[in-house]
């Protein structure tokens, strides 16, 4: 008997040590627990163990990496502040612009859920952690943070980056934790396409890229459309950026499905920082609030602007094309003070038009104001010459007012300059009024 | 004139280490393994545990330092994974046993010997792996076998460079 074990020690050995492991390997299947959710208790604690282990000199070679890294990174942005500086500059602008758009929508969107009672869940609270490694193996997309039970965090929990979500919390440990990335293939989030409002779920395939597997054929999936967070798997807070759709094929595996390859939104290979939400809330948070508030300032505010400038422009198309109608401006640029005296201010109550003729240029008969009227001319007589009255008084400092009493002109009969003596006889016919009875003959 | 038996021969090939390169080079093989694939994304292709196991199975040309060691290493680099704890411990443990036993029969200094030897221990875990997840554990697993020959000419490659390394640590006591 001895010798038996002495003589397949080797291989004793080794069925011993499969054995064992095996049965470690049934005792967690047994949990019914898959590789997405946290360890049960027993092998929580090694792999706490192992990470306790390992997680030293991750987090030691992490510091002296990012040291390194952060002082290469500081020289370079130095060469490329001014640029950045330029540029960030405009994309503030950019996005002031964006939101003051959006804010209507939401405050909108706020009043419609309210009318709804829908509860929907704003991210409050977070926690900032660093990604000290990896699970080190390709087929497991897992990453170890810096921060564990120590800071709150639990199984479960969304992680995410300010450009979209990384994935969840899986196992915590005391200062460290796991991360499972949403390319991983035991993960998923409940997802919503942007445009066609189609929820599907997200998940890592077996080549390490996010897909949708779920949907059948739809041409109104395209490539390009957004995906987000639909908060339905009760982790990731709704409206979340998940990604673009990169690719759509058929499922070769299952034919009425289709594969919808997702690009990230995210850089999930390298990533240096990642915000562990810690909890959320019904209520808009504070900050966003004012954020909020200062968009729709700011859209009230473009609103306006907005008008003036479409009154503005109104007012400059029709001084262009009908000047007759508009005084010149002043000297100094100023509209011109009307007729009351009102200076035409406000382009948003602008001024009543007066139609007013302007002095011509060479004025002969026809020009309005400087004709005579009819009683004051005597047939055959020597009536004044009409033209060079009329520059005479077109040079006069009235002869715009006396341009633009057309109709006074024509109700105060002019004297002629030159009375013959025949004037006597002229004398203008009285109407008689027109309720005066004729005469009985 | 002096005549080598089988044991001194096998005494003349086994090899020992420093009790502190026998544990301090998997382990920072593991954890150079968790912090490499994070600068570097593409280097989660190398499986630097598996290539110390080979190392220290067919250098020892013990089975069952082999399977200990090839367990030990698996575990622990299970641990660091979302995957059940013994996948890669019940792989590792069989091919340090395999190496171990293998080491008695060919000359694994050769290079050429190493060369097949590396590649198709690389294989042979990708199909022990896929075994276990799919029909062990019923997971349903999809295996890209191009991704694993490459995996296993890329894992070869750079396992006779760090061979020739740790060769310079063998103590022949």
């Amino acid at each position: 008997m001895e010798s038996f074990f002495v003589r397949y020690r080797n291989a004793l050995v080794l069925v011993a040590v499969l054995l064992a492991q095996t049965i470690l390997l049934a005792v967690q299947v047994r949990d019914l627990r898959g590789p997405s959710q946290p360890d049960g208790r027993k092998v929580t604690l090694l792999r706490s163990w192992a990470a306790g282990a390992v997680a030293p000199f991750e987090r030691v070679t992490a510091f002296f990496g990012r040291g390194i890294r952060g002082n290469w990174n500081n020289y370079i942005d130095l060469r490329r502040t001014r640029q950045q500086n330029a540029d960030l500059e405009k994309e503030v602008a950019r996005l002031r612009l964006e939101q003051a758009e959006f804010a209507e929508d939401a405050l909108q969107g706020r009043r419609l859920q309210a009318l709804l009672a829908f509860r929907e869940q704003y991210v409050n609270a977070t926690v900032a952690a660093q990604v000290i490694g990896t699970s080190g193996v390709d087929s497991s997309k897992v990453l170890l943070i810096d921060k564990g039970a120590d800071f709150g965090l639990k199984p479960d929990m969304a992680v995410i980056t300010p450009d979209g979500i990384v994935g969840k919390i899986r196992d915590v440990f005391p200062h460290t934790a796991q991360v499972l990335e949403i390319d991983d293939p035991s993960s998923g989030a409940g997802v919503i396409l942007a445009s066609t409002r189609i929820r599907a779920i997200v998940r890592g395939g077996p080549d390490g890229r996010v897909q949708i597997g779920n949907l059948t054929a739809d041409s109104r999936i395209k490539p390009g459309e957004e995906v987000l967070t639909s908060g339905g798997d009760q982790i990731f807070p709704r409206g979340l950026k998940v990604g673009t759709i990169e690719s759509i094929a058929p499922d070769r595996d299952r034919q009425l499905y289709t594969l919808i390859r997702v690009h990230p939104a995210v850089n999930l290979a390298q990533l240096e920082e990642v915000l562990v939400i810690t909890g959320t809330q019904s209520e808009l948070p504070a900050v966003a609030q004012q954020d909020l508030a200062a968009g729709d300032a700011t859209a009230q505010q473009m609103k306006a602007d907005a008008q003036r400038a479409e009154a503005q422009r109104a007012a400059d198309l029709a001084a262009e094309r009908l000047p007759s109608l508009t005084p010149p401006p002043n000297a100094d640029g100023t509209p011109a003070a009307t007729d009351d005296g009102a200076a035409a201010a406000d382009p948003l109550h602008p001024a009543p038009i007066v139609l007013k003729a302007v002095p011509a240029l060479h004025p002969d008969r026809y020009s309005p104001g400087l004709t005579p009227p009819a009683a004051s001319l005597t047939p055959g007589g020597n009536n004044p010459n009409p033209a060079a009255a009329s520059s005479q008084t077109a040079d006069s400092p009235a002869a715009g007012d006396s341009a633009d009493s057309g109709d006074a002109a024509a109700q105060k009969p002019r004297k002629p300059a030159i009375a013959g003596p025949t004037a006597a006889l002229k004398k203008p016919k009285t109407t008689p009024p027109a309720d005066a009875k004729e005469p009985q003959r | 004139m002096a005549t080598r038996s089988y044991t001194s021969r096998r005494e003349l090939d086994e090899h020992t280490f420093h009790p502190a390169v026998a544990v301090l080079v998997p382990v920072g093989f593991i954890i150079l393994q968790a912090l490499l694939p994070r600068p570097f994304p593409r280097l989660a292709i190398l499986d630097l545990p598996l290539i110390a196991t080979i190392f220290f199975a067919v250098s020892r040309r013990s089975p069952i330092a082999g399977t200990l060691t090839g367990a030990a290493i698996g575990l622990l680099q299970d641990a660091l994974t979302n995957q059940y704890i013994g996948i890669n411990g019940i792989t590792k443990a069989l091919i340090g046993y395999i190496a171990a036993s293998i080491g008695f029969k060919v000359d694994v200094e050769s290079i050429t010997t190493r060369i097949l030897m590396l590649f198709g221990f690389c294989l042979m875990q990708s199909g022990l792996l896929y075994l276990i997840q799919d029909h062990l554990l019923g997971q349903h697993i999809q295996m890209l076998w191009l991704h694993e020959l490459l995996r296993a000419a890329v894992n070869t490659l750079v396992a006779i460079p760090i061979f020739y390394l740790l060769d310079r640590t063998k103590s022949d006591e």
